[in-house]
């Protein structure tokens, strides 16, 4: 690990002159360090944040929900708002690494997490995203759990987070704060496909802050939940994974947010699966024949053409678990 | 996920950070992993232990001073700002209970409590742990009296070769204390951020158990 300076922080302020000087925020530290320790980051200053006042979940007027940067995932996931409101969110957050981890990891961390690619994490192997123009050894290598889904000839790793999946499909909106104030970004255009910069991951400004996510107000009654997929049952990442949320009135679905994780460069938001059911009687053939859309365009490599059948199948099982059988 | 332990505690016969070529990426660090894990003044430094090379270089890495305590006791203690907890704990405290498996976030056999929540002292920077209480393996025992969770262990043979059994341990005081314990079930996926490799799952699943007073 490359030496480092350490300061600590305890006002927004203080945080973004640091982040100004090229200070490297600290929150969790549970993907940087890790990083820092495999070679494959190394900044010269590091920044703690972990005692700014980011940390409160609170519900916004019209039935929303604002999630502070540094709330942890463990508390994130069991705050009684985020259960009653979005399950999803929950189940996301409880589903993702261990409970060590999410104790210490934060909801601003999480979304900013790097790939899990193993090329990307070998300091020895090629690797676009690490060392821009150093080739792929992805693309022809072994690259099962790659993606199907926004890849490019540059980079075809996935996105691993799972509650960005949840933060995708419910299109929640990401607070910044920089040297110029205030912005919100749309989860989508949050993160960024890799095109040929696969290095720049996020639409963040250097030294920008993210102050919180907001998920925005859904129409009652809402049903929701998350689905992962893995080599094991707990304590690994997702090989395909679900995000669902439905409101059904009268019988018809009136809304539908769905997106997929484990599949894409980013998460992935299916409009064609949600347009499919908008204003349909919910029912195991309509699932099915929804979750059929959830791989268009899907672009399998050598090894992981089993996730394009294994997407469309953990979605309709998604769908009908939070839909129900009708 | 990487599962390769990490070499680690004074290896001196490491490559000097200060050589006559440009160190090469690789040895760069190779050098930094070395240093970074030997290093602390105000205990280990000037006390012979390094060889003049790293104590050099560690005199010149960006340290800091911090108080800590651990199992109750109080340390103030400098650190490479590198140093992680759990390096903190084994190879400047002497508390050797904690383990090294990944290194990495992967495996959970470094887990202590901080401030009384579970967590990885591998991906924990040393030098964030101003003012917390720690608390290890060697912290948990009342005197002789050993805690539930270690003679449930016991009672229910819940290890073989007992490398990952102190952070099993304090994860599970930790998941008996956040209520998860409902059932088997929920104790296996709660434990899930301990990896066994000698497989005694079902019977760590028992242990808990046991100690939550559900057997
Ligand atoms: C073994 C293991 C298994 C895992 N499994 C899963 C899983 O199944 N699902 C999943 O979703 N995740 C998983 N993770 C990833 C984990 O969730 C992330 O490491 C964690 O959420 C990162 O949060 P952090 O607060 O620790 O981030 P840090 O490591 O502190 O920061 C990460 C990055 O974000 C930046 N940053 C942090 N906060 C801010 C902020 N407020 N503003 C601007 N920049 C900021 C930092 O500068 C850094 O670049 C796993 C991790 C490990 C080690
Ligand atoms: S040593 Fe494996 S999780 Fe810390
Ligand atoms: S007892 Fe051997 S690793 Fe768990």
């Amino acid at each position: 690990m490359h030496p480092f300076t350490y300061t600590r922080v305890s006002s927004t302020r203080d945080a973004l002159a640091a982040g100004r000087r090229g200070g490297r925020y600290i929150a969790g530290g549970t993907t940087l360090v890790d990083l820092m320790r495999e070679g494959v980051e190394h900044p010269a200053t590091i920044v703690d944040i972990s005692g700014l006042p980011l940390d409160e979940v609170r519900a916004t007027e019209r039935g929303g929900l604002r999630i502070g940067a540094l709330v942890s995932m463990a508390q994130a996931a069991a705050h009684p708002k985020v259960r009653a409101l979005f399950p999803v969110i929950s189940q996301a957050l409880e589903l993702s690494a261990s409970a060590q981890l999410r104790n210490m990891a934060t909801i601003g961390g999480n979304i900013m997490q790097r790939t899990r690619c193993t090329y990307f994490r070998d300091v020895t192997a090629a690797c676009n995203k690490r060392d821009p123009g150093s080739g792929c050894a992805a693309r022809d290598g072994f690259n099962r759990t790659h993606a199907i889904l926004g890849a490019s000839t540059a980079c075809v790793a996935t996105h691993p987070s799972d509650v960005s999946v949840a933060f995708a499909a419910l299109q929640a909106q990401v607070h910044l704060l920089g040297p110029d104030g205030e912005r919100r970004l749309s989860f989508a255009d949050f993160l960024l496909r890799p095109g040929t910069t696969p290095q720049r991951e996020q639409a963040l400004h250097p030294g920008e802050l993210i102050t919180a996510v907001e998920i925005p107000a859904l129409p009652r009654p809402l049903a929701s939940g998350y689905l992962k997929v893995r080599d094991r049952q707990s304590y690994e990442f997702a090989l395909t994974s679900a995000a669902v949320a439905l409101h059904v009135r009268g019988g018809i679905i009136r809304e539908a947010k769905v997106a997929a994780g484990g599949v894409g460069t980013v998460p992935w938001k299916l409009p064609a699966v949600e347009d499919h059911l908008i204003g349909e009687r919910p029912s195991d053939a309509l699932w099915k024949a929804a979750a059929k859309k959830a791989a268009d365009g899907a672009r399998p490599l050598a090894h992981n053409r089993f996730k394009v059948e294994l997407l469309q199948r953990t979605v309709e099982r998604q769908l009908r678990t939070v839909g129900g059988h009708a | 996920m990487p599962t390769e332990p990490v070499p680690q505690g004074p290896t001196p016969a490491t490559a000097a950070p200060e050589g006559p070529t440009a160190p090469t990426r690789r040895t760069f660090i190779a050098t930094g992993t070395a240093v970074g894990t030997t290093v602390v003044a105000g205990g280990v430094l000037g006390t012979g232990l390094l060889p003049g090379s790293e104590a050099a270089a560690a005199a010149s890495a960006p340290s800091s001073r911090l108080s800590l305590t651990v199992n109750g006791t109080r340390h103030t203690v400098t650190v490479d700002n590198r140093t992680s907890l759990l390096d903190l704990l084994r190879e400047h405290l002497g508390l050797t209970g904690s383990k090294k498996g990944c290194d990495a976030g992967a495996c959970g056999a470094c887990t202590v409590l901080v401030d009384g929540r579970r967590q990885n002292a591998c991906l924990t920077l040393a030098v964030r742990m101003e003012g917390a209480e720690v608390t290890t393996i060697e912290g948990l025992a009342d005197g002789d009296q050993l805690h539930a969770l270690q003679q449930a262990f016991i009672d229910q043979d819940a290890f073989q070769c007992g490398y990952c059994t102190p952070g099993q341990i304090l994860s599970g005081v930790a998941c008996i204390q956040e209520g998860h314990t409902r059932s088997p079930e929920e104790i296996a996926e709660w434990m899930s951020g301990n990896i066994c490799r000698c497989g005694c799952y079902p019977k760590i699943v028992s242990a808990v158990q046991q100690a939550a007073g559900k057997k």
